[in-house]
């Protein structure tokens, strides 16, 4: 599934665009919990979570998560929009709440992290 | 001191504030980038990173100030992080899964779970720890680079 067809399902706005517009993401994984994401998670995955502080991009950074969707409509503030633009993630928002945004994106066929 | 087989062909230290949260994680992924100029394979990478990130923020919650060394030899990445804090009172229990004495700051932040030590352990192909309670605490990660 793309980031773009993502975009789509999750209603989401873009904050930082992808380089490549047609990002490719094989999996993702729910979780406000960043020590559990960086216990669990698969590499190239995308991340959905509510917090929106710089850890999160730290996580994504060493973890090497692909993209980020920050659920609930959760704006990220500057600094965190500065790392994630420096360090190349592509960040969305979506109103949605995590388990519907998780739920639409299952639905469409993206698989989470253990079944990938 | 751990033998490592061979001379350190690469050795850095890195300093680590406590309490600041807007640098937490800047020193790993200083690691991140010499790991990567090196061109060490990338599952090492990232086991070093994670490894790294989740020994700073311990840092960086619980110490005044640490170091982070990393040594690189032709076989092997090793990973020294040493702190001036308020040390592990039981590290059986602190490298249980689950097990926190984390504040409600740290766990609004993401963290604080009782993943961090034993997810460095997961990440590493030897780690040791030692704490003395009042004086700080000393993780010691070795990955192998293939």
């Amino acid at each position: 599934m793309t980031l773009e067809e993502i975009k789509k399902i999750l209603d989401a706005q873009v904050i930082i665009t992808p380089q490549d517009p047609q990002m490719e993401i094989k999996m993702a994984c729910g979780c406000d919990l960043m020590s559990d994401v960086l216990a669990f998670i698969k590499e190239e995955a995308l991340l959905l979570t509510g917090l929106t502080n710089l850890q999160v991009v730290r996580t994504a950074e060493m973890a090497n998560i692909k993209a980020l969707v920050f659920v609930r409509g959760k704006k990220p503030d500057r600094e965190t929009i500065a790392l994630a633009r420096a360090k190349k993630i592509p960040l969305l928002v979506t109103d949605l709440p995590m388990y519907e945004a998780c739920g639409r994106l299952y639905r469409h066929g993206l698989p989470g992290c253990s079944e990938a | 001191m751990r033998v490592m087989g061979a001379e350190p062909c690469f050795e850095k230290s890195f300093g680590i504030a406590g309490g600041d949260l807007v640098n937490a994680g800047v020193v790993s992924s200083k690691v991140k980038k010499i790991l990567q100029e090196l061109h060490v394979p990338c599952q090492a990478i990232r086991r070093a990173t994670i490894a790294a990130y989740e020994a700073e923020m311990n840092v960086v919650w619980y110490a005044r100030r640490g170091t982070l060394t990393l040594s690189i030899t032709p076989e092997l990445l090793r990973i020294e992080v040493t702190d001036e804090g308020i040390g592990i009172e039981g590290i059986e229990l602190a490298m249980k899964d689950g097990y926190s004495t984390a504040s409600e700051e740290i766990r609004q932040m993401g963290f604080g779970a009782g993943m961090g030590l034993p997810n460095i352990k997961k990440n590493s192909d030897e780690f040791c720890i030692d704490s003395v309670v009042g004086q700080g605490t000393v993780l010691d990660i070795t990955i192998r680079r293939r």
